[in-house]
């Protein structure tokens, strides 16, 4: 559906480095990176809010070069939301559709419609500088939705809020977007984010994809080392390191080599020991430890409940080979 | 949800019409640049070639004597000081009151926001009569006083001081930085004020730490128009302040009209815009940094609650009164009671006839639909110039901007006998044979009046966040539809502040037109000025009315150009 | 659409303005912006001539000469009027005009004929004379005073407003007479003259305006405490001409005694390089006619250079015409003016 064709962008230096990515039709594709990554600057390429130096979008085929922004019929949704201060919700939510000149009526109805969808049926009438982050995040998304973008761009629509909302807004995010059936883009700097919406992830480093991949097998299978270790998953040994580690593990002819967290497990009877460095209890009821092979190689083990194990025991170690990744530099 | 909405169809565009709509932009970029440059550099320049290259060559004479004298550099302190006083003076009177007309709702408001803006319109010698009715020797306060306290000196002397000086451009300039203020400020979040408070802010701590910062650009705005309007003070200076105190301005009408010396005027005419210039520079270089929160664009003013605001409101208006109004009720009252009769109307009655049959009469409906007319052809074009280069400012930042910027003050800088000697010699020949048009006039205006639209304008637009017009746009509005539905609402605060100003510079203005050659097309001033040019009672009253009529034009424009605000922002 | 609308206007009032051409029947008279007439004596020249007249106002005289001298290339108009003898030389030695003589200067005494070449007419003159407060002076048994000198007097301290003569025509009139009688070498100059009255407490204000409603106490209108100041001769007429109801004794009084007043004497000139010279030298007589002359003193309340022109009633009634008026050559004033304003302002104002 849609399909990013070696976009290149510089800003004095490069902020998109020849960027490729393709989008099917209803896919709801993450782009995760850290700030400055050149995220934003794609979505706004694409959405044609700046062009691009180089490279081509492609909607269904068809070139967007020469087509202005608001020819493209597309969804965008900014991270300061973005609402027209001077208009209240319903009128915010009404402008795509007046713009496409539907009938009052119908207007009317996909207005309600949006505001259903998300929740904010008897705001209509509101001011909308007298709403709270959330609502004003409800209203963005009603107002991105309403006029049924081909594709619908959501630009770290929930970096403004804070944390203890973030899930359930996060849960509702993923059923209003599966509800509606529409091909987005969602960009964000939150792994946990990224994984919990995204039929796909393209992580975007320094202006460059590292990897587009489901987030399972992404989260398996890294394929770089920037994207391991954006990813959280910081057992990345050079292959010397990984030739020291006592243990039958398959060799690798690659330069990294990621062990995931996931593949350690404690084991009386493994052949690895070390040293706990770190113990971390999550929530109550998960932890991860980190334990000490040599003084170069440090693991850090996924537990699936707590161990009562204190910082400096020895401890036994098994490696699952399933869990043993090649990664590219 | 439906689908059927989707334009498959509308991605038909191609190059061409997006190379198109880059040159409307372009076009329409160029469209104030080109007037400044035909109305304001090309006569500006004329007239400084034949002043400073009378004979092919270079003389400097003027700039010699300039640097040597004493004299001039005494002048140019005094200019320099009055104006840095007459501003700070200003400031500090409209600030308070445009936190109250921000933030707060109360009866008669808009009225009392039009109203102020009437001294603005009123020519100085009619200021100068009001002012000698109130605080005069003879004036309604000294006469109180002295009778109450059975003095035998008259208490307040402020005839032919700075102090009056100072009085006057605070009269005059009020209304501008209480508006341009004012409206800024309604814009803004009262958020913000109240996070401070929770923080712990409050009293003048509130004013310094979070106010202040936050209407920068708007306090520089009014500061930076203030400042100039006294920097190029003329009549006030003249008649306020008697024959002890010239500014630049007064001496380069001296050399170029009295001694027709153009050589010493042009010198002082390029000090006078050179040190504008620099002036203007600093402050745009002050204003760039200036971020707001615009997110709440209306309706933020609310009834005042506790007893501490209500004062602030009651000691608001109380202010505006006496220092507003009293000067303008004693003037409305002196065109009643002027001569021996008593309480008369027929100054009024007499405007409208014309016993010795002269071809300068000039009837009043006559004279109100002449200033009129050019106050709206000024209006239209300062508000259409204004906003493009208001645009054209705001869009990118660089030195080239800041220059730019400064630049288009600069015809509030330029003496009006510099410029109206300009216009002789540069506009002579077709296509621009416009020395003795009907049209030079409201163009003149359009000069003067420009810099006040875009300085109203700006401080909003430049608050307007990109994000915002790129919702709009990927919404499918076009950028005219994007300027139309965001952009126009957001700014039309300044916008009418702008126009109001551009309208009331037309309506009061005379010193410019005083330099233009003109057919005969009397306006309010005109008339007054020729009743003033002759003497008895009859003249003087009917000067007298004449002001009050303007005044009266004047309110009621105001207050019908904030209806139509009120209806326009209601369609959308 | 709104934008593209406002071009077409703004091109359509830009080339209306430029299309503002002259037809052949019209005379452009560029004036002062006192330059007044009844409309019905100029309907009758345009009726007898079939010359239609265009007045453009380019301020006051010395705006009017200054912009004159700018625009000589290229001419605004085809006549000038209001040039006066204090700003006669500066015009003259620009060449700005062509010379005509017309046969109705044959009724105008030749102490107004002050150019030999004819290049320009007198058409008026009035005198800068001191005015009075009647009632002031009645009331206090103060005598008038009789020359210029008596100004000094301790008598007449802090009763004096004149206006500045660097932005006033009266007050560089004012300034010019003292020059006149007091001289610039000797052991009194006009200077010394100057630190007396301004020891004697002399008022100067800016423009004549502000002197006459702001500073003088004769006339109904004003504001002022000051019984004496620098105006007209002929401000006393009209001062009864302007009050409604006309009062039975004049409140105001010029004093017209020999060596007090200075007389400005207004001209009209046919500007070098017409097309329209005939008509040109038919409004420079039709200046010069008794019709015109007799309607001026009303319009603009100056005095008829014409001997055969009756003067209306007021004028005969309350206006005095000074026997002997100060009168210096054109010349000499362009020669002088900016040096004498300058010492003048050096002495009195600093």
């Amino acid at each position: 559906m849609l399909s990013v064709q070696a976009i290149t962008k510089h800003y004095g230096k490069p902020v998109l480095r020849r960027v490729s990515l393709e989008v099917s039709e209803g896919e709801i594709v993450c782009i995760l990176g850290p700030s400055g990554c050149g995220k934003s600057t794609l979505l706004r390429i694409i959405a044609g809010l700046e062009r691009a130096d180089d490279g081509e979008i492609l909607i269904e085929g068809v070139s967007m070069e020469g087509v202005p922004v608001h020819e493209r019929g597309f969804g965008f949704m900014f991270q300061d939301f973005a609402l027209f201060p001077h208009m209240n919700v319903s009128d915010n939510v009404r402008y795509g559709l007046r713009m496409r000149h539907l009938p009052k009526v119908q207007q009317e109805h996909l207005v309600e419609d949006a505001l259903r969808l998300v929740g904010m049926r008897g705001f209509e009438r509101r001011d909308v500088t007298s709403l709270s982050g959330g609502e004003k995040q409800r209203v963005a998304l009603a107002r991105s939705l309403a006029p049924t973008p081909r594709l619908l761009m959501l630009d770290e629509p929930l970096g403004s809020l804070d944390a203890s909302l973030r899930w359930e807004v996060l849960k509702e995010l993923k059923r209003i977007l599966k509800e509606s059936g529409v091909t987005t883009l969602y960009v964000t700097h939150d792994q946990s984010e990224a994984f919990s919406i995204g039929d796909r992830i393209a992580v975007m480093n320094a202006g460059r994809f590292e990897a587009i991949d489901a987030p399972l097998a992404l989260y398996r299978s890294p394929q770089t080392v920037f994207t391991a270790q954006f990813l959280g998953l910081h057992n990345v040994l050079t292959s010397s390191d990984y030739t020291n580690i006592p243990d039958d593990l398959p060799a690798l002819d690659a330069d990294y080599i990621l062990i995931h967290p996931d593949g350690i497990q404690l084991d009386p009877k493994g052949d690895i020991t070390g040293r706990i460095r770190e113990n971390n209890v999550w929530e109550g009821h998960y932890g991860s430890i980190i334990v000490t092979l040599t003084p170069e190689i440090s693991l850090r083990v996924n537990m699936g409940r707590p161990t009562l194990l204190g910082v400096d025991d020895t401890v036994r170690l098994t490696i699952d080979p399933a869990y043993v990744v090649p990664l590219s530099p | 949800m439906d689908r059927s909405g989707t334009p498959l169809n509308m991605v038909r565009a191609n190059n061409h019409r997006f190379a198109g709509r880059r040159a409307a932009g372009i076009l329409l970029a160029a469209l104030p640049i080109l007037f400044l440059a035909v109305f304001f550099f090309y006569p500006l320049l004329s007239i400084l070639q034949i002043s400073l290259i009378p004979d092919g060559t270079l003389d400097l004479s003027g700039f010699a004597e300039l640097i040597t004298s004493d004299y001039y550099r005494r002048v140019f302190f005094f200019t320099v000081q009055q104006a840095v006083l007459s501003t700070v003076i200003t400031l500090a009177m409209a600030l308070p009151a445009a936190f109250v007309f921000a933030r707060f709702e109360f009866p008669g408001k808009s009225l009392l926001l039009s109203l102020a803006t009437l001294p603005f319109v009123l020519p100085t010698v009619v200021v100068a009569a009001a002012f000698g009715a109130l605080i005069g020797e003879h004036g309604v306060i000294n006469s109180v006083i002295v009778s109450l306290f059975g003095l035998s000196d008259v208490p307040i002397q402020l005839e032919g001081t700075v102090a009056i000086i100072l009085i006057a451009h605070a009269f005059y300039n009020y209304s501008v930085a209480l508006r341009i203020i004012g409206s800024y400020w309604a814009t803004l979040s009262p958020r913000m004020d109240e996070a401070a408070r929770v923080l712990g802010a409050h009293g003048w701590r509130l004013w310094w730490t979070i106010r202040l910062p936050a209407l920068r650009p708007a306090i520089l705005a009014a500061a930076a128009l203030v400042f100039i309007f006294t920097f190029t003070s003329f009549g006030v200076v003249l008649i306020l302040g008697g024959i002890r105190f010239a500014t630049l301005e007064v001496e380069i009408f001296n050399q170029a009209r009295n001694l027709f010396n153009l050589n010493m005027a042009a010198a002082l005419s390029l000090v006078q815009i050179g040190f504008m210039f620099i002036v203007m520079l600093i402050y745009t270089r002050l204003s760039r940094a200036a971020t707001a929160d615009i997110q709440a664009a209306r309706a933020v003013a609310r009834k005042p609650r506790t007893k501490g605001e209500n004062a602030l409101v009651v000691i608001t208006v109380g202010v505006m009164m006496v220092f507003q109004f009293a000067p303008l009720l004693a003037l409305i009252w002196r065109s009643f009671t002027v001569g021996d009769q008593g309480f008369t109307t027929r100054y009024y009655s007499a405007l409208s006839t014309n016993p010795r049959g002269s071809v300068l009469f000039a009837p009043p409906l006559e004279a109100i639909g002449n200033s009129v007319s050019i106050a709206l052809i000024t209006t239209v074009l300062a508000v259409v110039l204004g906003m493009l280069t208001a645009y054209l400012l705001a869009r990118r930042d660089s030195w080239a901007a800041r220059a730019l910027d400064a630049v288009f003050m600069l015809p509030l800088a330029t003496s009006a006998v510099t410029l109206g000697f300009g216009f002789i010699i540069a506009l002579d020949e077709p296509p621009l044979n416009l020395r003795a048009s009907p049209l030079m006039i409201p163009l003149a205006h359009t000069l003067v009046a420009l810099p006040f639209v875009v300085r109203s304008i700006l401080p909003g637009l430049r608050s307007i966040s990109p994000n915002i017009r790129g919702a709009a746009a990927v919404m499918g509005a076009s950028p005219f539809t994007v300027w139309r539905t965001i952009d126009l609402p957001l700014i039309s605060r300044g916008v009418i502040v702008g126009a109001v100003f551009a309208f009331t510079i037309s309506m009061g203005e005379f010193g410019a037109s005083l330099f233009i050659a003109r057919p005969d097309t009397p306006t309010i001033p005109v008339v007054i000025f020729r009743l003033l040019g002759q003497p008895g009672a009859g003249n003087y009253g009917q000067a007298l009315a004449m002001s009050v009529i303007l005044m009266g034009v004047c309110a009621i424009s105001f207050i019908t150009i904030e209806r139509l605000r009120k209806l326009g922002m209601g369609e959308f | 659409m709104f934008l593209r609308a406002f071009g077409l206007i703004l091109i359509a009032l830009l080339f209306s303005g430029a299309a503002v051409a002259q037809t052949p029947t019209t005379l452009t008279v560029i004036a002062h912006d006192s330059f007044n007439y009844s409309e019905e004596v100029m309907a009758a020249f345009t009726e007898e001539t079939g010359i239609a007249v265009e007045v453009l106002r380019l301020g006051d005289a010395g705006s009017l000469v200054n912009q004159a001298i700018l625009s000589r290339e290229n001419p605004l108009g085809d006549v000038l009027y209001g040039v006066d003898n204090t700003f006669l030389s500066r015009a003259l030695e620009e060449d700005l005009f062509t010379p005509y003589q017309s046969p109705a200067l044959a009724d105008v005494p030749e102490a107004f004929q002050l150019d030999p070449e004819f290049r320009v007419t007198p058409v008026d003159y009035g005198d800068v004379c001191l005015n009075y407060d009647a009632a002031y002076f009645a009331a206090n048994d103060l005598p008038l005073p009789e020359s210029l000198a008596d100004l000094t007097d301790p008598a007449y301290r802090g009763l004096l407003a004149v206006q500045n003569p660097a932005t006033s025509s009266p007050g560089l009139a004012f300034l010019m007479a003292t020059i006149a009688v007091f001289g610039e070498d000797g052991d009194t100059t006009y200077l010394d003259y100057w630190a007396e009255l301004v020891a004697n407490d002399v008022y100067i204000s800016q423009d004549w305006t502000d002197t006459y409603y702001g500073q003088f106490s004769g006339s109904a209108g004003s504001e002022g405490d000051r019984p004496l100041i620098v105006s007209y001769a002929s401000s006393p007429p009209a001062e009864i001409f302007f009050a409604d109801p006309q009062p039975e004794t004049a409140p105001t009084g010029a004093i017209v005694t020999d060596d007090t007043c200075f007389r400005q004497i207004e001209f009209a000139g046919i500007l070098a390089g017409t097309q329209n010279q005939a008509a040109a030298e038919q409004f420079m007589d039709f200046l010069l006619s008794v019709e015109f002359q007799e309607d001026m003193p009303l319009q603009m309340f100056v005095f008829p250079v014409n001997t055969n022109a009756a003067l209306p009633d007021v004028f005969t009634d309350y206006a005095q015409i000074p026997e002997n008026p100060i009168i210096l050559d054109p010349e000499v004033i362009d020669a002088h003016r900016e040096s004498w304003i300058q010492a003048w302002t050096e002495a009195v104002l600093r």
